[in-house]
C-alpha cells in the first residue's frame, strides 16, 4: 500500500549526522587540526583561497576539513561565506615589484635583474614516493641566505623599455564581477577577475588547448613570481593610502607572439595572471587563457576555439556554478519526468494507431 | 544542536541576506514588475545551498519575506520533498517567520516546478526556482544573441523549433517548461512546470516571481496578466496529464505522480500537490 | 528633526514590510498602501523617506527636484543612504513634485536592458483612487488614481518595453504606476 512520502526532514537529519561521522574518520586516529591543514597542506589552501576569492588561510582551512577534503565543497563553503559580508572598499593596485619574492623565474631570459630564484618547487623533485613520510620523520632542514633587500623589476618593463612589447592596456576603475551581474562583451579587468576565481582543471584544459592549437599564442613564460605583497587601501579621510596587510600572491606574465601591422612595427603581446598563494599552476593557465581572450583587441582571427570564446569561458569557468548545476540533476524531476512520460506514452499510442490504419 | 551553532544562527540578519543585498534584489524585482516577462539580470550571490538547487527563488523569497509572512515550500508540489523541507528549513532559521502546508495558509510560496492546484489569492506571492530562465537558450545558446532577439521581439527560431515538432512528431513536443508570450511582448520561459500548469500562469490574482540565482536573472508576471503559451492556429495548446484519477483522493482534474509499486508492472497516480490531495479526500 | 533621526531602529524588518507594500502598489497600480517607518525633513513625506530607505544606498544614484532640493533633506538621504546626487541623466532614482522632475531626461532604459531606466518618486498634495482609467498588467479590470496628468503616461507607456516607473507618495501613503499600465482619461 503506498502512502505519501513523509519523513523528508527525518532523513535529512540522519544523512546530517552520519555525514559528521564520516567527517571525523576513525575515532583512532587522532584528528586532524585546521593548523594542521593551514600548514602542511597549504597548497590546497592556496587553491581554497583564490577560487573562493577570500584571503583567510584559516577559514581556507577550515572549510577544508569541513568538506572532507573536497576542494570545490570548501570553496563553496569560502564563497558563501564571504558573499554577505560587508564591503568596506577596495584596495591601491597591488605593486608587485616591491613582492618579496620567495620565487622567481623567467624563461625569456637567462640572468636578469633580480636574479633567478628558485624556491619551494617540485620542478625537479622526482616524482618518487617518499616513504620515510610515512613515518613521523626529523624536522627537515633547508639552508637560508640573507634577504636581497631590492625591488625586483619586471621582466615585462624591460621588455617595454626597449618598446619591444605592447604598452600595458590600461583601464578604468574595474567592476566588481561579485556585485555587478554580468554583462557581455566583458573587458578585461572582468575577464582576469572571473578566470582567477575559475575552476583551476577549467582552465588548465583550456590553457592547455592553446598550446596544442586550439587558439594557439605561442607563450613564454616572461616570469613567474611568488611572494608577500603588502594591500594598501586609500582613507578618504586621510588623504593617502593606509597598509592594512600581506598576502602572498603568484603573478605570471607571460610573453607572446607578436601583434603588428604596416603602420606599426610588431610587438610582443601579453598575458596576465594573478592568483592567491603558491599556485603556479593556475597562475600560468589564466595568463594562457587571458591571452587567447584577447583575440579581438589585437586584430587576430577568431579560430573558432573554446579558449578564445568569452562566453563560453566566462559562463562555464566557475566551478560553484557548475557543480551545482551539475548535481542539481540528483534532485526530484517526478513532474517534468511525467509530463515526458505523458508525452512520449501518447506519441507512441499515436502512432501504433496511425500504423493500424 | 551545538551551542556553536545558536551563536552563528543568532547572528544572521533577518532572512539571511544582508540588507545592501537584500535592496539590490528588491530594485530588481521592482523592474522585473514593471517589465512582465523581461529578465532583468542581477547581482546574484553565493547562497548556502548550491547553485540550481533554488538559489534564485531563495534570494528572491528572502528579499520579499516580512516578519509576518506564512511561509509554504513546495518541490515537485509537495512539501516532503527533502529540499523543500531544507529551503523551508533555511528560513526557519534565519527569519523565523511561520511554515505552513496549507496553500490557503500562505503568504509566500516558494516552487521548484509546480503551481499548486487551489488558485491563488491577492494575498499571495508565488516564488519559482529558476534553472535556465532563457526560453531561447536551447536554441541559441549565446547571451549576446538572445538578448538582442528579445530587444526585436525576434521570436521566429522558437515557433520553427515548436513546427518542427509538429512535423516530426504531429505534435509540438515540449512536455514541460513550455514556452509562453507574457501581455503579447515578451517570451518566457515558466520553470520547468509541466505545461498541465500553464494555464494558471494567465490571469492570476497572485503575483508570480522567478528567480534564477546562477544565471542571476529574476523576472514576474504581475496579477491579473495576460499569459499564452506559444501554439499554432493548427495545433493549439492543450495542458495536458495522466488520463487517470488520483488513486488517494479521486480527483480527475489535478497533476499526478505515478509511483511504481512493485516489479511486475504494477503502479499507481497520486496527486503531486500533497497539500491539495490531502484536502480533498 | 535632526540628521541622525527618523531612520528605521529595525532595518531588516522595517524595509521588509515597507518594501512589501511598495512591491504590492507597484504590482497592483492603483492600489494605495500606507508605509510607515521612516521620517525625512520637510518638504519629504514620510511615504517618500521611507521608500528612500528600502530602495536607496551607494549604488543608487538619485536626482532631487527643485522642490527637493534642499539642504536638509540632502543632508537626510546622504546619511541615510549614502545615495550620489546627480543630474537627471545620470538618475536611478528621483525625488520631487512632479512639475520638478524634468522627465525627459531622465534614462528610459535600453531596447536591450529596458530595466536600466528610472524610477521616479513624485511628492504629491493628493492621492485617491479617482481619475484617470488604469488598464493593463495587475489590474483585473479598471482601476483608478489621481495621476498628475494623462498625456505624460500615455506617451511613457508607448516607449514600452522602454520607459520610466513612477512611485506616488502623499504623507505616510503610496501608490505606483509602472510603464506597462494604459492610461486614459475619464
Amino acid at each position: 500500500m503506498y502512502v505519501a512520502v513523509k519523513g523528508g526532514e527525518r532523513a535529512i537529519d540522519a544523512a546530517h549526522a552520519w555525514l559528521a561521522c564520516e567527517r571525523r574518520g576513525d575515532p583512532g586516529v587522532s584528528e586532524l587540526s585546521v593548523a594542521q591543514i593551514r600548514e602542511q597542506l597549504t597548497l590546497a589552501v592556496n587553491r581554497v583561497m583564490t577560487e573562493g576569492a577570500l584571503y583567510d588561510p584559516d577559514l581556507a582551512a577550515l572549510a577544508i576539513k569541513q568538506a572532507r577534503g573536497d576542494l570545490i565543497e570548501a570553496i563553496f563553503l569560502l564563497r558563501a561565506y564571504r558573499t554577505t559580508l560587508p564591503r568596506f572598499g577596495s584596495s591601491v593596485p597591488l605593486d608587485t615589484e616591491a613582492m618579496e619574492v620567495t620565487r622567481r623565474v623567467s624563461a625569456t631570459f637567462k640572468d636578469l635583474p633580480g636574479g633567478q630564484v628558485l624556491g619551494p618547487t617540485f620542478d625537479y623533485t622526482h616524482r618518487l614516493l617518499d616513504f620515510t613520510l610515512m613515518a613521523e620523520g626529523e624536522l627537515p632542514t633547508a639552508p637560508t641566505a640573507p634577504i636581497r633587500d631590492e625591488k625586483v623589476p619586471h621582466v615585462m618593463a624591460l621588455l617595454d623599455r626597449d618598446g619591444l612589447i605592447e604598452a600595458a592596456p590600461q583601464g578604468g576603475q574595474p567592476i566588481d564581477m561579485t556585485r555587478t551581474p554580468m554583462e557581455y562583451p566583458a573587458d578585461r579587468a572582468l575577464r582576469l577577475q572571473a578566470i582567477g576565481r575559475g575552476d583551476e582543471g577549467f582552465l588548465l584544459g583550456l590553457a592547455y588547448s592553446t598550446q596544442r592549437g586550439y587558439g594557439r599564442t605561442h607563450a613564454f613564460v616572461g616570469e613567474l613570481r611568488i611572494g608577500a605583497v603588502t594591500v594598501e587601501m586609500e582613507v578618504p579621510e586621510l588623504g593617502f593610502a593606509i597598509e592594512i596587510g600581506e598576502i602572498e600572491v603568484s603573478e605570471c606574465e607571460t610573453v607572446n607572439q607578436f601583434k603588428g601591422s604596416k603602420t606599426e612595427p610588431p610587438q610582443f603581446t601579453r598575458g596576465y595572471g594573478l592568483v592567491f598563494g603558491q599556485n603556479e599552476r593556475k597562475a600560468l593557465s589564466v595568463s594562457l587563457v587571458d591571452r587567447a581572450l584577447r583575440w579581438e583587441e589585437l586584430g587576430e582571427d577568431f579560430a573558432g576555439a573554446p579558449a578564445q570564446d568569452e562566453e563560453f569561458v566566462l559562463s562555464h569557468c566557475d566551478n560553484v556554478q557548475a557543480t551545482g548545476f551539475l548535481e542539481h540533476i540528483k534532485l526530484p524531476h517526478y513532474v517534468d519526468f511525467q509530463a515526458e512520460l505523458e508525452l512520449i506514452r501518447r506519441l507512441r499510442r499515436n502512432a501504433h494507431q496511425e500504423a493500424a490504419e | 544542536m551545538t551551542s556553536a551553532m545558536t551563536l552563528a544562527e543568532t547572528s544572521f540578519n533577518f532572512a539571511y541576506l544582508d540588507e545592501d543585498t537584500k535592496r539590490m534584489i528588491r530594485r530588481a524585482i521592482l523592474k522585473a514588475v514593471a517589465v512582465p516577462g523581461y529578465q532583468v539580470p542581477f547581482a546574484s550571490r553565493e547562497m548556502p545551498m548550491p547553485y540550481g538547487w533554488g538559489t534564485g527563488g531563495v534570494q528572491v523569497t528572502a528579499a520579499c519575506l516580512m516578519p509576518e509572512d506564512v511561509l509554504k515550500v513546495i518541490d515537485q508540489g509537495a512539501d516532503d520533498t527533502t529540499n523543500a523541507v531544507s529551503i523551508r528549513k533555511f528560513f526557519q532559521r534565519t527569519s523565523g517567520v511561520a511554515v505552513t502546508e496549507r496553500t490557503a495558509e500562505a503568504s509566500v510560496i516558494q516552487t521548484r516546478h509546480r503551481i499548486p492546484e487551489a488558485a491563488l489569492t491577492e494575498d499571495q506571492i508565488l516564488v519559482y526556482q529558476v534553472p535556465i530562465p532563457e526560453p531561447l537558450r536551447f536554441l541559441e545558446p549565446r547571451e549576446t544573441e538572445t538578448r538582442k532577439m528579445h530587444e526585436l521581439e525576434e521570436y521566429g527560431l522558437m515557433h520553427v523549433k515548436l513546427y518542427e515538432d509538429i512535423a516530426r512528431h504531429g505534435t509540438i513536443a515540449t512536455a514541460y517548461a513550455y514556452p509562453v508570450k507574457v501581455e503579447g511582448r515578451y517570451v518566457m520561459d515558466p520553470s520547468p512546470i509541466p505545461k498541465f500548469d500553464n494555464p494558471k500562469l494567465s490571469g492570476n490574482a497572485a503575483l508570480q516571481l522567478f528567480g534564477a540565482g546562477r544565471e542571476a536573472r529574476i523576472y514576474a508576471v504581475p496579477p491579473h496578466t495576460q499569459v499564452v503559451s506559444l501554439d499554432f492556429d493548427d495545433h493549439p495548446f492543450v495542458a495536458s496529464k495522466a488520463d487517470h484519477a488520483c488513486d488517494i483522493c479521486g480527483s480527475a482534474t489535478s497533476y499526478l505522480d505515478e509511483v511504481i509499486t512493485d516489479d511486475k508492472g504494477g503502479r499507481m497516480f497520486v496527486c503531486s500537490d500533497t497539500d491539495y490531495c490531502r484536502g480533498g479526500q | 528633526m535632526t540628521l541622525l533621526t527618523g531612520g528605521f531602529h529595525d532595518a531588516p524588518r522595517q524595509s521588509a514590510r515597507a518594501f512589501r507594500l511598495a512591491l504590492n502598489a507597484l504590482s497592483r497600480p492603483g492600489r494605495i498602501e500606507t508605509v510607515s517607518g521612516a521620517e525625512g525633513p520637510a518638504p519629504l513625506s514620510a511615504a517618500a523617506a521611507t521608500l528612500l530607505l528600502v530602495l536607496a544606498d551607494r549604488d543608487t544614484p538619485i536626482h532631487l527636484g527643485a522642490s527637493h532640493d534642499v539642504q536638509a533633506v540632502r543632508d537626510w538621504i546622504t546619511f541615510h543612504t549614502g545615495a550620489p546626487f546627480v543630474a537627471p541623466e545620470a538618475a536611478m532614482l528621483a525625488l520631487g513634485t512632479w512639475d520638478t522632475l524634468p522627465r525627459a531626461r531622465f534614462p528610459l532604459g535600453l531596447p536591450d536592458y529596458p530595466d536600466r531606466s528610472a524610477t521616479l518618486i513624485v511628492e504629491t498634495a493628493t492621492l485617491t483612487t479617482e481619475g484617470p482609467r488604469l488598464t493593463g498588467p495587475g489590474i483585473q479590470t479598471e482601476a483608478h488614481l489621481s495621476l498628475p496628468e494623462v498625456t505624460a503616461f500615455q506617451e511613457n507607456r508607448a516607449l514600452f518595453p522602454q520607459g520610466l516607473d513612477f512611485f506616488f507618495t502623499c504623507g505616510a501613503r503610496l501608490a505606483a504606476l509602472p510603464r506597462s499600465t494604459r492610461v486614459e482619461a475619464v
